[in-house]
């Protein structure tokens, strides 16, 4: 018998069958993936417009002290005038944009990424529990695709995720910046990849070897939070505290978030978005090796 | 072919540095055969199953499969090995035919290729009129076929089936025993399973290991086994109360005799030559046989004999198993 003559022999086959899988399992389950669609929209009407962090300066949301003699209704108008242009300055001078929401909306492409991604520890976890890794690993399949199979399933989720929030972002009001183009937005998605693809491959690594699905629950509640928050995702880092400000600078997150700021809201700093995706991109590349690597050692026992 | 289709040596796997599952173990596997490891729960069937499919390593000893090294040529062997395991594995959220497509897809078999074969083993397994349904859909015996789809889609020269029919009715377990008959005549398949059922073992397997602690206490033909006892057992009882059994001794081909409850027991090679000369023996003597009735010796004979327990005492320390068997999964964290 030489059946087997006319198989695949590339080092990457089944890497298509074992991503699609996975996605089936969102694309085809009606609940998961409206649920899917909906999280980030709650999420960003909820907190994008409850935070209203611009609406904190202008004249009427705070009571002026009692003058003496009372303003006439001319130079109340003046006053109006004046917290406009200092709302806007403020806005300019702390979240380099006139809008919080647009900031806020931005951050929200991270916060999918990481939230997405982390699953994908636990889904390495079920296959081990329902029999499916161990099947899989008996079959001529690299050790690698399987786990490269989950790093980019939930990568292509958060993918699919970061394109309706823009779309959704825009619809609530996203202000674009002077310089953006259309051509941008793949260079989202680009910089959504890399980091879906770290984070991902980060989840796994550390969930590898374990065979109870409440590792990578605790895991993922541990670190979730802080990452996203130690981060500029929702606020600038220059107004944290030094110490905030060193976890932020070392955090993937924030090159992610700014590079996505570059691209769709900002005046783009060619220099940083440079850094931004170079720091992605190491880290990505650094994480995956080690996932990789991990899956050699770990899968089998 | 001159070589085993599979061969261990001192094969050995020890969990968490003292947990022993496999212990030493020894035997070889013809081409063309259906070889059953048989034990209780936790003797180390599925330890050793998951060696020789290369998703365990060996702490000691080797093995090879169709003369590739588990150890050193693991990706050759995954390529000619078909695996069904004890767990249903299918994917509950694909349809049968999805999910056999997705096995066919993980040895790399082109897509036009696949398809045909899917169908075809779908035919098999009876199963074509479910394709399209999802799996989760599927009953106990259902999710066990699509299993065997899926562990037959890259035509592989040796199946390996870990507990075949657990959990299954009898009528579907009489069925998959069919399947499994089928491919060895039909496709020159050899067959490696492990099963905790005597009459399985009995019915399927032309050679049967016993394995107990990780231990092969005795290998052979299931018949070979039975005999291996001293043949068949007469039991007789006359109608005079006296102590007849130095007179059946004597008898040719008596092995062995017991009383018990005033009926004997005896053990003969070939009790239907042996039975009427024991009568002919007893006549002379004056005595009169009023009973006799004549067994072969099943499995659970031999398993008792080997083991020192009967299958059921065994299945009975299932507590003490999964006590163990959390070990074993612990045991790599």
């Amino acid at each position: 018998m030489s059946e087997t003559n006319g198989n695949s022999k590339s080092k990457l086959h089944g890497l298509w069958a074992l991503t699609n899988r996975e996605l089936k399992k969102w694309y085809k389950a009606p609940v998961i993936f409206m649920l899917s669609i909906i999280q980030p929209i709650l999420w960003m009407g909820l907190l994008g417009k409850a935070m209203n962090i611009g609406a904190i300066f202008t004249g009427t949301s705070f009571p002026l002290p009692q003058l003496n003699p009372p303003l006439t209704p001319q130079q109340l108008q003046q006053l109006g005038g004046y917290f406009a242009g200092l709302q806007s300055s403020i806005m300019q001078g702390a979240f380099s944009t006139t809008d919080y929401f647009s900031f806020m909306a931005v951050g929200m492409i991270s916060f999918t990424a990481l939230f997405t991604t982390m699953f994908s520890g636990m889904s390495v976890v079920w296959d081990r529990r329902l029999g499916f890794l161990n099947k899989a690993l008996s079959t001529p399949v690299s050790r690698a695709v399987i786990i490269f199979s989950k790093v980019l399933s939930a990568s292509l989720r958060s993918m699919f995720q970061a394109g309706l929030i823009i779309v959704v972002a825009v619809a609530f009001g996203l202000q674009f910046g002077a310089n953006f183009s259309p051509l941008n937005i793949l260079g989202v998605f680009a910089i959504m990849f890399l980091i879906c693809v770290g984070l991902s491959s980060l989840f796994i690594a550390i969930t590898i070897r374990s065979t109870r699905i409440e590792t990578p629950m605790a895991v993922v509640n541990l670190i979730n939070l802080p990452l996203m928050f130690a981060s500029n995702a929702f606020f600038p880092t220059k107004f944290m505290p030094d110490w905030l400000q060193t976890i932020a600078k070392f955090n993937p997150l924030t090159y992610t978030t700014d590079a996505v700021r570059q691209l769709l809201i900002f005046n783009t700093d060619w220099a940083q978005l440079a850094l931004d995706f170079t720091y992605v991109g190491i880290f990505a590349a650094v994480v995956a090796t080690i996932g990789i690597v991990l899956s050699w050692r770990f899968l089998s026992k | 072919m001159s070589e085993a289709t599979i061969k261990a040596e001192g094969l050995t796997k020890i969990f968490n540095k003292h947990l022993v599952a496999v212990d030493h173990v020894n035997f070889e596997v013809k081409a063309g055969e259906i070889f059953g490891f048989l034990g209780p729960n936790g003797a180390g069937k599925t330890t050793t199953i998951n060696m020789l499919i290369t998703i365990l390593k060996p702490t000691e000893g080797k093995a090879s499969v169709l003369g590739f090294d588990i150890a050193k040529q693991n990706y050759n062997v995954r390529n000619v090995i078909g695996v069904v395991p004890q767990e249903y594995t299918a994917d509950e959220d694909l349809t049968g035919l999805e999910n056999v497509l997705l096995c066919a897809d993980l040895y790399g078999i082109p897509r036009s290729v696949a398809k045909e074969r899917a169908m075809d083993l779908l035919k098999l397994v009876e199963l074509t009129d479910f394709k399209d349904k999802k799996v989760q859909t599927f009953s106990g015996g259902m999710r066990r076929r699509i299993e065997l789809a899926c562990g037959l889609i890259n035509r592989p020269k040796v199946l390996f089936l870990d507990e075949p029919t657990l959990g299954l009715d009898v009528q579907t377990r009489t069925a998959t025993w069919n399947y499994i008959r089928k491919l060895k005549k039909e496709y020159g398949m050899t067959l490696f399973m492990t099963t905790h059922y005597l009459e399985e073992a009995d019915a399927l397997c032309d050679r049967v290991a016993i394995i107990d602690h990780g231990k092969i206490v005795v290998v052979g033909t299931p018949e070979e086994l039975k005999h291996g006892l001293g043949g068949d057992v007469v039991t007789l009882s006359i109608k005079e109360d006296f102590d007849v059994s130095e007179i059946i001794k004597k008898v040719e081909h008596v092995k062995d005799v017991k009383k018990e409850d005033g009926s004997y027991r005896i053990k003969a090679e070939e009790g239907e030559i042996t039975a009427p000369l024991i009568i002919e023996a007893l006549r002379k003597k004056g005595y009169t046989v009023s009973k006799l009735s004549l067994t072969e010796p099943t499995l659970n004979e031999v398993y008792l004999e080997y083991t020192g327990k009967s299958m059921r005492d065994a299945e009975e320390s299932r507590e003490a198993f999964a006590a163990q068997r959390m070990a074993m999964r612990r045991a790599h964290q």
